[in-house]
């Protein structure tokens, strides 16, 4: 089958999945269910965009298959420095209050996160265990430090501002949403024009270098890109640390090129496929009370030991 | 000579945790406590304190121990997923006797938690790995898959927030009639140390360990049940505590080698105190609120730990 057979078959699959979700079991009254379930839909589309999207672009200038910016603590970062902004504003300050300006000054701090990452990756030169273990390091520990910053706020004050920070699919902000899909829009029309440099990149960084890549502009760029699907990402619906690992390498096994244009939209499409599809097998045909998104930490686990094990080798 | 030194740090942390708290006792009115003083100290200060050392003390030297078993300096309770087997244990428990004891809950949590740790190891040993990094790693995945079969079993019966709670690891429960349980420790350690030689053994390969006439499968079933038996007595009772096991055998290990029967007490004493200070920091940072020990021990362990592995002491491992 050709990749382009392939991508319209999965672009058809997604939408298939997205009217499921959309329609299905909706009663008479559209006028009542049909914008909330459209916010939430909306949510998971611009989600798993923003996931498939980071994941594969980190992949390539990290030469690394099985790294992901969630792997490396990107998105308890984030929520650390969430709950910093509460702690020193407050939950009527400023900064709370106008989230545009939030998510601004959040990804600006996130910026800082990754120049760290970028030196330990790129200059450094680790191997990859190592860095995963850092990474999961820092994830417990800015995960802990959150959790003392919460227990340091008023708790009448918390719970104001809870829903806001860990918004979920089944409290989508539509205020947000529009930020949110406004970021990603940019950020990938920004995008495509170095998609094909991108493939280049994918040579090496001597190869790429000596064919006319000004790389280390190219991996800052990335990065910049990176982290503001991350803070987009996770601002909308919190952490889903494996799913970027399984769409990408599900994309890199199907498709039968490297390009990223194709890279990049088949896996987004898989990504949609899975929390949209996913969410609506859960919800709808099992009646379980879960997110789709512990189902997704737990078949990810799975597939990230084996990809380990297999890279071991 | 630093056996001395550690053992004075702890008394010295002891007594600090002892006359830490709401109720003013201070130091001088040991020997003339009102009623309700001697009361706050029998039924809470005194559990709470024995809790901490003896949490302290087992969890370092399970990391030791799994830590000898793998030939691996990163595996501990909570990179090798024991932890959450634990965790998983306690809420299956929680399902199949919701009026159960303590006992069939630890019987049950042992069960999962020895099967999951058999698995780890098993694997940890088949592997033919050439990264150090790797091991662990493998483990906190199989943590977090450990973790989400927890998380959507308890969504389905309603425990999850209940289980939340009870997991984050705190000691301000900790209460005289709740904690007996963790003695069931004491001995197992005590077994440890009778057969620290072998654990060193143990570290040093398996053929190593084989050739020198060692039963290394006994050895390592002994490793499997101490180690699942101590992590499930204290996820139990006081919850999960990241990094301890991890960190303190290797700074214990950095400074004074790898002699088990020499380090052993050692470690025990070093987890005992670092786990009291993180458990005083913890009730003094927001006075008179607590924060829990576990968040404590993530921010500094943490801390620690990266500031270990970012500074390669520990490539030699």
């Amino acid at each position: 089958m050709r990749d382009n057979v392939k991508l319209v078959l999965l672009s058809v699959l997604s939408a298939a999945c997205i009217l499921l979700f959309l329609f299905y079991d909706s009663g008479s009254d559209l006028s009542f269910i049909l914008p909330e379930r459209g916010a939430k839909a909306g949510a998971m589309v611009i989600t798993g965009i923003a996931v498939a999207y980071s994941a594969v672009i980190f992949q390539t200038i990290s030469f690394n298959r099985i790294l992901t910016p969630s792997v490396m603590g990107f998105d308890a970062v984030y929520l650390f420095l969430q709950t910093t902004a509460l702690f020193i504003f407050g939950s009527g300050g400023f900064m709370m209050v106008n989230e545009v300006f939030n998510f601004g000054i959040s990804a600006a701090a996130l910026m800082l996160f990754t120049f760290f990452l970028y030196r330990l990756i790129f200059v450094r030169n680790g191997n990859v265990f190592f860095l995963m273990l850092v990474g999961v390091v820092m994830w417990t520990l800015f995960r802990s430090l959150t959790v003392f910053m919460q227990m340091l706020i008023d708790p009448n004050e918390f719970a104001v501002v809870q829903d806001a920070m860990f918004a979920s699919f089944n409290n989508v902000r539509v205020d947000l949403l529009g930020v949110s899909a406004a970021v990603i829009i940019a950020v990938a029309l920004y995008c495509i024009p170095m998609f094909r440099k991108l493939d280049v990149m994918l040579l090496g960084r001597e190869h790429a270098v000596s064919l006319g890549i000004a790389y280390d502009n190219l991996v800052k760029r990335s990065l910049i890109v990176i982290t503001l699907l991350v803070a987009v990402s996770t601002a909308l619906v919190g952490q889903m640390t494996f799913l970027g690992i399984i769409v990408s390498n599900l994309a890199y096994e199907s498709m039968k090129t490297y390009k990223h244009s194709y890279v990049i939209a088949c896996s987004a499409l898989y990504s949609v496929i899975a929390i949209v599809g996913g969410q609506f097998v859960i919800e709808r045909v099992f009646y379980f009370n879960i997110t789709v998104s512990v189902v997704i930490n737990f078949v990810g686990g799975l597939y990230f030991m084996y990809l380990l094990t297999k890279e071991s080798k | 000579m630093k056996i001395i030194i550690l053992f004075v740090l702890v008394c010295v942390l002891g007594i600090w945790s002892l006359f830490l708290g709401f109720t003013d006792i201070s130091v001088t009115e040991v020997f003339s406590m009102s009623e309700s003083q001697s009361l706050v100290m029998a039924v809470s200060r005194i559990p709470r304190l024995a809790a901490v050392i003896i949490a302290g003390a087992s969890m370092s030297i399970c990391g030791v121990i799994m830590q000898q078993m793998t030939h691996n300096r990163f595996v501990s309770p909570t990179t090798a997923g024991t932890m959450d087997a634990a965790a998983l244990g306690i809420m299956l428990s929680m399902l199949i006797f919701p009026d159960g004891g303590t006992y069939q809950r630890l019987s049950v949590s042992l069960a999962v938690t020895l099967g999951a740790s058999a698995v780890f190891m098993t694997l940890a040993e088949r592997i033919k790995f050439k990264n150090l990094v790797f091991v662990p790693l493998l483990g906190i995945i199989f943590g977090n898959i450990l973790d989400s079969v927890t998380t959507f079993i308890g969504l389905q019966f309603n425990v999850v927030h209940s289980m939340a709670s009870w997991l984050q690891g705190d000691f301000s429960s900790v209460m005289q009639g709740n904690y007996e349980l963790m003695y069931i420790s004491v001995p197992l350690l005590a077994v440890t140390y009778f057969y620290a030689d072998r654990f060193t053994l143990m570290g040093m390969g398996k053929s190593f360990a084989v050739n020198l006439g060692m039963n290394y499968a006994n050895m390592f079933r002994l490793g499997l049940v101490v180690t699942s038996c101590v992590t499930s007595v204290i996820v139990l009772t006081v919850g999960m505590i990241p990094f301890v096991g991890l960190i303190v055998p290797n700074i214990i290990s950095i400074l004074f080698g790898d002699n088990l029967r020499k380090t052993l007490p050692l470690t025990a004493l070093a987890g005992s105190a670092f786990l009291l200070a993180c458990d005083i920091l913890g009730r003094s940072v927001m006075y008179p609120y607590e924060v829990s020990v576990s968040v404590m021990v993530g921010i500094i362990g943490g801390a620690v730990f990266l500031y270990l592995i970012l500074g390669r002491r520990l490539n030699a491992g």
